[in-house]
């Protein structure tokens, strides 16, 4: 619970932490008026998970004055926030929001798009179908079991009326999600797990309702309620599942900017959404902004962060007459862009276009429960025909033989299988979920339990993409002098710099930023210079080596030297170890250049790499190796990752990645650790034995079942008996993956406060 | 038997209130958050929230 009381050290982090925060403008363009002053915006925090960070989010934020509300949501981690939009003088910026939850607790907020909280109709109507099944279901079980102990013949005929008007609306209500589902399969031509279900309650309605106008002995009207609730409970855990994990997933939506500072002829500044940008817009991209679209620019000069572009760390230095490509950050002066395509039409759509053409292989995946179905509903029904057939032949009683064919339907109807699967992935999605994984639908899991080999990308997967400083060359007072100057920039070497100098830096008046060389600061005693060794002392010869190297000058002597690499993420090393001792091939394919992938490589001990590859050859590389009958999981971040992502059996992606990335990858690990793969991994193949399992069990069940039925013996109340049985025993079976994840549960905890709030810091300690 | 003239009825309306509490309960929001109040439930803090 410490990890999430206020601390001296995220305090100090939060100052620091300025790159990531939202702009107002983009807040203001999330959040919604609630009339009379009120605007509300929903934020997501993925960070919390006890009662601790509950009142510190709520208590930080409501001692804010404008604030007239806050509430934390646990389960879907986010944060949402009433307060008083007062225009003008005293008006509240909604990024201090995101400040007062970062000093409080340390963690980060991050932006939903509105545009998802339109509510989800389905799920609601679902829910509402169970309680009104469970009502009909228990109401007509009373009945039923009255009628067993042997009610007399008026009383049972009453009773099976009853019964029958209470069934009737439920089978409606509660019925229509199949037989939508089954209508739709059966006129494309297909059959899927919905029909035998659709078949089976109606068939048994029909069935009853005719024997109750019959003063007939046996009515059905408790197994068709029953099997209605049991399977609509399976098709609700299974909607709420990928609801959740979507609305996570694009919780995070804060790559890509929502809107664009527009510059009009007179110099007028506007904050248009980034759809209302057309070619020809002139926009203002200040230090630290993403670019919105692709644009040519104008004026300004700045290096810019190509990481999401080329998966490369090293900044690019640009200036007029560079094109720029959307989704780059200009890290240390402002441009003038002058736009060349839209939103749409910017570099993204490449991307989207060979991500569509990879998409083939993944999208022929077939759910276990189809493929189950395919062979399950078939067989099930020709052995009811075969029923029917042979008891009318050798019967001669054919109104008997219908009833034992229905009773046949009835026993078979896949109770036990409609449960078996999504019980397991809600438990086991449930149990991702609070280790940092987010899952996007149950498939996924399947496809995770079957892959062979691991690839990774490098720059912000392996690593964090951020560099580190692993050498300090100087006094330290001439160390803290460059933490000084360092702090007056956003590239990412200075706030290396800066973020790993412990104590408080001198402010310095007059610094100023040469985009592509460095910082220039006058002081008294000369001209300070921090940055390239060029740009430092000319005519000197850096000493040869991978990573990043940063020169402090004084009148162009050098004074000190500092060595940045990035950072491996935390656990890396680990976590690949641990793919390889589970017999897992792992391989590394990185847009970076050739040495630098080589040493991180080396490094990991992973044999298998390629370099300096466009993200066509990345996807090339991993159909190469799914053709040679390997199933892949693609881990990557950057956009160029997106189409390898979207080719590979199965992908996952950093909660950092750009916002297209996460679209495509079927995992989303919140927390720094790589040890999210391998455990994810562990997760999905426990889950897949404990499916199989299931369907074993059901299996089972039905060869025990099916021969009593078909002999004629299968009277309302054995069915009863036999299917809730065997439900029951699925659903014990699933919850098994709790039992052995809570016995593991110290481990990720441990992990959690390490590498959660303050990946930063720890590192650094 | 007279008796079930009534009982039928009354057992199916203590049933039907069961299902009215729990949509109620579903449409105020009592179960949009599970986790959070499993925690608050430990809070402390007496004083009403605005």
């Amino acid at each position: 619970m410490s990890c999430c009381a206020p601390g001296t050290e995220a305090s100090l982090d939060m100052a620091r932490a300025t790159l990531a925060l939202p702009s107002a403008e983009e807040l203001m363009l999330a959040s919604r008026d609630l009339g009379e002053g009120l605007r509300q915006i929903d934020l997501s925090v993925p960070g919390v998970h006890c009662g601790t960070c509950i009142s510190a989010v709520e208590h930080a934020l409501v001692a804010l004055s404008p604030v007239q509300k806050a509430r934390v949501n646990l389960s879907t981690r986010r944060v949402s926030i009433v307060w008083h939009a007062s225009e003008g003088e005293g008006a509240m910026d909604p990024v201090d929001f995101v400040r007062a939850i970062k000093r409080a607790t340390g963690y980060d907020a991050h932006l939903l798009s509105a545009a998802e909280e339109a509510g989800d109709v389905l799920k609601a109507q679902l829910i509402r179908g169970v309680a009104v099944c469970g009502f009909a279901a228990a109401n007509i079980m009373l009945l039923s079991v009255s009628v067993w102990s042997g009610a007399e013949a008026s009383t049972r005929d009453l009773f099976h009326w009853i019964s029958a008007m209470i069934a009737a609306p439920a089978l409606v209500y509660g019925g229509r999600f199949f037989y939508r589902s089954a209508y739709a399969a059966l006129s494309r031509g297909r059959t899927n797990m919905d029909v035998p279900i659709a078949l089976a309650i109606t068939l048994s309605y029909a069935v009853s309702l005719w024997e109750t106008l019959h003063h007939g002995e046996h009515a059905w009207f408790d197994a068709t309620v029953s099997l209605l609730f049991f399977l609509l409970i399976g098709r609700t855990l299974d909607h709420i599942m990928r609801d959740r994990a979507r609305s996570a997933i694009t919780g995070l939506a804060r790559i890509s900017p929502r809107g664009a500072m527009v510059v009009s002829n007179d110099r007028s500044r506007e904050y248009r959404p980034v759809e209302d940008v057309v070619p020809g817009d002139r926009i203002a991209i200040a230090a630290g902004d993403r670019v919105p679209v692709d644009g040519l620019v104008i004026e300004g000069e700045s290096d810019l962060d190509l990481s999401i572009v080329n998966g490369e760390s090293a900044p690019v230095a640009v200036r007029a007459g560079a094109l720029v490509q959307a989704g780059t950050v200009s890290l240390t002066g402002s441009l003038l862009l002058q736009a060349t395509a839209t939103a749409r039409q910017s570099f993204l759509s490449e991307i989207i276009t060979l991500m569509e053409a990879a998409e083939g292989g993944r999208a022929q995946y077939r759910r276990i429960a189809d493929r189950a179905a395919q062979i399950y509903s078939p067989a099930v029904h020709l052995l009811a025909l075969l029923t029917f057939l042979g008891w009318g032949m050798f019967g001669g009683d054919w109104k008997q033989a219908m009833l034992i064919a229905i009773a046949v339907l009835i026993i078979t109807c896949p109770c036990a299988l409609g449960l078996a699967v999504p019980v397991v992935q809600v438990v086991a999605a449930g149990r991702l979920f609070q280790n940092g994984v987010m899952v996007k639908d149950g498939s996924a899991m399947e496809r995770l339990a079957e892959i062979d080999s691991v690839v990774f990308d490098k720059t912000g997967t392996l690593t964090l993409g951020r560099p580190q400083l692993v050498e300090t060359v100087g006094t330290p007072a001439r160390i803290a002098m460059a933490a000084a100057i360092a702090a007056h920039s956003r590239h990412p070497l200075s706030q290396s710099i800066y973020n790993a100098y412990p104590g408080p830096v001198a402010s310095l008046g007059t610094v100023t930023e040469i985009a592509g060389d460095g910082l220039l600061a006058k002081m008294p005693e000369g001209k300070y210079r921090l940055g390239k060794r060029a740009f430092a002392c000319p005519g000197s010869v850096s000493p040869q080596r991978g990573g990043s190297e940063v020169v402090l000058s004084l009148d162009t002597v050098e004074i000190a030297r500092f060595h940045l690499e990035d950072r491996l993420r935390p656990d890396a090393e680990t976590a690949i170890e641990t793919l390889q001792q589970k017999g897992f091939e792992t391989r590394v394919l990185s847009g970076d250049r050739q040495p630098v992938v080589a040493a991180m490589a080396a490094r990991l001990g992973i044999d298998a790499f390629e370099a300096e590859l466009s993200p066509g050859g990345k996807t090339k590389a991993i159909e190469a190796l799914q053709r040679g009958g390997r199933r892949v999981l693609m881990v990557g971040d950057g956009i160029n990752d997106a189409p390898a992502l979207s080719a590979a059996h199965v992908s996952m992606a950093p909660a950092t990645a750009a916002d297209i990335g996460r679209q495509a990858a079927d995992f989303v690990f919140m927390h720094d650790s790589l040890e999210a793969v391998p455990m994810a991994i562990r997760i999905s193949v426990k889950a897949g034995r404990l499916i199989r399992e299931n369907f074993a069990l059901a299996i089972g069940y039905n060869i025990i079942a099916v021969p009593i039925a078909i002999a004629g013996y299968a009277t309302p109340l054995i069915a009863a008996i036999a299917m809730s049985t065997s439900s029951l025993i699925v659903v014990a079976n699933s919850l098994r993956l709790n039992d052995v994840r809570r016995a593991k549960a110290k481990s990720p905890e441990v992990d959690r406060v390490s590498a959660g709030p303050l990946p930063g810091k720890a590192s650094l300690a | 038997m007279n008796m079930l003239i009534y009982l039928i009825p009354v057992a199916l309306l203590l049933g039907g209130l069961g299902l009215g509490a729990f949509l109620w309960s579903l449409r105020n929001g009592q179960y949009d958050d599970l986790d959070g109040a499993a925690w608050r439930v430990l809070d402390d803090d007496d004083q009403p929230r605005p």
